[in-house]
């Protein structure tokens, strides 16, 4: 019987910050103090405060220690294991009440969450397989084998309400009746885990996390559709994720929860990884078919639907993880439970990977229908530095922005389908008034302008030509004219691509052109960014406040500031590089950006 | 390969082993909180503290948790116990050793009777 358990985060963000390391020397320091009896130490998946990394928590106090390091721990086994004292200064301090937080249930962060897919993230070992059942798993997969015919789980899922959480926001359920209506008795169910969207890390996480609820419900879905075979297409660029997949999978087949004749029921289910090279294009779901086939990562135009012709031509059913990781709950706790959260047409709950000017940056999961403001500003802890919110990018590269009027929109997909935007795979980069939004669109455009594959033209030439024209307007060069020919090109682009991708590459640039067209125009008609980022219509200036202390004429790389010791001092604006050094370093705020 | 009643067998196992690290949720949950700083150990509480543990978990009480704190002020009355009931008031034993908390289990968390011999006895 253990007396206390120490979690320690073992997700991406804090294994970059050596976690791994923190979990041995807590393992040598408890043998050392000879207590491996009463303490039992786990690697868990994320908890979703990424910003705090890092990351432990001590049960069953539930203390809530933030950036530890290696040498914290001794402190910590030596104080709060031995002496039973919670070492205070390693807890969590919270980012808006400034009031030292010991548990983390007790953050805003947390307290506003409500964690369906995400609720075995950071609170069991995702490479031991009994914590999971411990945790009610594979329960939902033993109901739907012995008690369930595949007609009865469709029906389920379709009462739900659950939509596709990767984007496209399409029934899951009418997905499955699809699946389970094409003909055929040799089926596949596959898992999309190919998150390409930058700032997106909850499909990461809860492979990382949670990896059977991932398993379980893929097997569950097998047993609805009449499958016997399964992909998990997972990023090569997630290696936690793989390793953690890997190991899942292992255990699962040991216990006869995979393979052959699964739990004496008569049910075959194989379960295979395969890994994708990290291309944007290939989370579009023919692309990334054609990827596991062993072809180049293209699309294809459909219909054929995968669900009738999909991997190697077999009719397929393609899901997202975190719309996996819905199953099983839904199975245990009944659709009415599910359909209790959330709208009218989205029900149930949305993970978010919360980045950009934010507190609290990290994942977090919210009812769908939770109004934008209660996530930037209570769950996320609101903008650092004292400065304004400007607007919130959803969906990445593939969405919009919301801009401070519309904070108070509620946050499901037929909302942020109305103001110009999408749910998405999830990510939600928040900006302050120190981005230019011409800058940020130029950003998405860069990023879609790599990914394209190149296979129809639209795409291919048209985001290459839309970069161009706002290269164009950042550089100070573009007239009025060539606004209009960008917005026309993004129709066109969005009309004529052929896979989501290029329909969905000029959202960036449409909707903050709808919500920001005075900043472009000032780029275009004043030459200038009011954001102060971009470097072309950018001027530093020296002003009256100058002392002449020198410290900046000594600091430029360029030697383009002059000036005497005590006089103030003057920048040569052609020497100039606008590398910011001299804003810096100044200790006046005698330098404007202008 | 598992059968399914193996499986069954490992869940309600492993129940034991990670109920303690669901955050609390102090309306709905007992809370045994023994006073684990230098007084209280040197008094003797963590047998105390293992015997609470052992106990809630051999009974298989879901919704009870035990919890260390620190020093509560009066050392020489420990180990002392406090118990928290959602929708009463909290309860101070004094003096507690192993052998008292299997009383403590039955009466007060199981059927709700204070142990007024545990209380503390004013002078």
């Amino acid at each position: 019987m253990y007396k206390s358990t120490i979690l320690v985060c073992g997700g991406t963000g804090c294994h970059s910050n050596k976690s791994d390391l923190i979990f041995d020397k807590f393992q040598e320091q408890i043998k050392k103090h000879g207590i491996e009896d009463d303490v039992l130490v786990v690697m868990t998946g994320c908890f979703g405060l990424c910003a705090t990394g890092p990351v432990v928590i001590v049960y069953p106090e539930g203390a809530f220690y933030n950036g530890m390091t290696v040498d914290d721990v001794i402190e910590v086994v030596e104080e709060h294991l031995i002496k039973g004292r919670i070492v205070q200064r390693l807890l969590h301090e919270d980012a808006k009440s400034k009031k030292i937080i010991k548990a983390l249930s007790d953050t805003e962060f947390y307290q506003k969450q409500t964690r369906v897919a995400l609720r075995n993230c950071g609170v069991i070992n995702p490479e031991d397989i009994d914590e999971y059942i411990g945790k009610d798993g594979y329960q939902a997969l033993i109901k739907v084998l012995t008690e369930m015919k595949p007609e009865e789980v469709i029906e389920i899922v379709k009462a739900s309400g659950l939509r596709g959480r990767g984007g496209g926001g399409f029934p899951t359920g009418l997905k499955w009746q699809f699946t389970y209506n094409a003909p055929g008795n040799d089926k596949v169910v596959c898992c999309n885990a190919d998150e390409g969207d930058p700032g997106a890390f909850m499909d990461r996480s809860i492979l990382e996390g949670d990896p059977h609820a991932v398993i379980e419900a893929m097997a569950i879905a097998a047993y609805a559709i009449d499958a016997r075979k399964g992909y998990i297409y997972v990023r090569a660029e997630y290696p936690i994720a793989v390793s953690r997949l890997g190991i899942a999978i292992k255990q699962a087949k040991e216990y006869g929860l995979l393979g052959k004749n699964i739990l004496n029921t008569g049910f075959d289910f194989d379960l295979e990884i395969r890994l994708g090279a990290g291309a944007f294009v290939c989370g579009e779901e023919t692309a990334l078919m054609a990827s596991i086939e062993g072809r180049r990562g293209e699309p294809r135009p459909r219909p054929p639907f995968p669900a009738t012709k999909g991997l190697f031509g077999k009719p397929t059913l393609l899901n997202n993880v975190e719309t996996y990781a819905n199953i099983p709950q839904i199975i245990l706790n009944g659709p009415e439970w599910f359909g209790s959260m959330g709208t009218e047409t989205s029900k149930g709950t949305k993970v978010f990977a919360l980045g950009g000017k934010i507190v609290n940056t990290g994942l977090v999961e919210i009812p769908m229908g939770t109004p934008l403001r209660e996530i930037v500003e209570n769950i996320g802890g609101g903008i650092p530095n004292g400065k304004k919110f400007k607007a919130a990018q959803t969906g990445g590269p593939s969405g919009g922005c919301i801009p401070a009027s519309l904070l108070d929109v509620p946050i499901d997909y037929e909302n942020l389908a109305k103001i110009g935007s999408i749910v998405g795979s999830g990510g939600l980069i928040i900006m302050d008034e120190d981005n230019c939004m011409v800058d940020i669109a130029k950003f998405f455009l860069d990023f879609t302008k790599d990914e394209s594959c190149g296979k129809c033209t639209p795409c291919r030439i048209g985001t290459k030509r839309l970069l161009e024209y706002l290269e164009k307007i950042t550089k100070g060069n573009a007239t009025m004219q060539d606004l209009d020919e960008m917005e026309a090109l993004c129709y066109y682009i969005k009309d004529n691509s052929l896979c989501g991708l290029g329909q969905t590459a000029p959202n960036p640039v449409l909707s903050t052109l709808k919500y920001f067209r005075d900043e472009y125009i000032e780029h275009v008609q004043n030459k200038r960014c009011p954001a102060g980022v971009c470097k072309d219509l950018l001027h530093y200036v020296i002003t009256d406040k100058c002392t002449g202390c020198t410290l900046c004429a000594r600091k430029c790389p360029v030697n383009a500031i002059t000036g005497t010791v005590k006089e103030k001092h003057v920048i040569d604006q052609d020497k100039c590089i606008k590398c910011g050094v001299c804003f810096d370093s100044c200790r006046f705020s005698a330098i404007e950006k202008q | 390969m598992k059968s399914i009643e193996e499986i069954m067998a490992i869940r309600d196992k492993m129940k034991a082993q990670i109920s303690n690290r669901d955050n609390a949720d102090d309306s709905t949950e007992t809370r045994i909180v023994v006073g684990l700083a230098t007084c209280g150990i040197a008094a003797g509480a963590v047998p105390v503290f293992n015997a609470f543990v052992e106990e809630v978990q051999k009974r298989n009480l879901e919704n009870v948790r035990v919890v260390r704190s620190g020093c509560l002020g009066m050392c020489k009355l420990e180990p002392m116990v406090e118990v928290f009931v959602p929708g009463e008031e909290k309860v101070t034993y004094v003096y507690i050793t192993p052998d008292k908390v299997k009383k403590i289990m039955d009466d007060h968390i199981e059927k709700g009777k204070v142990c007024s011999e545990f209380l503390i006895q004013e002078a």
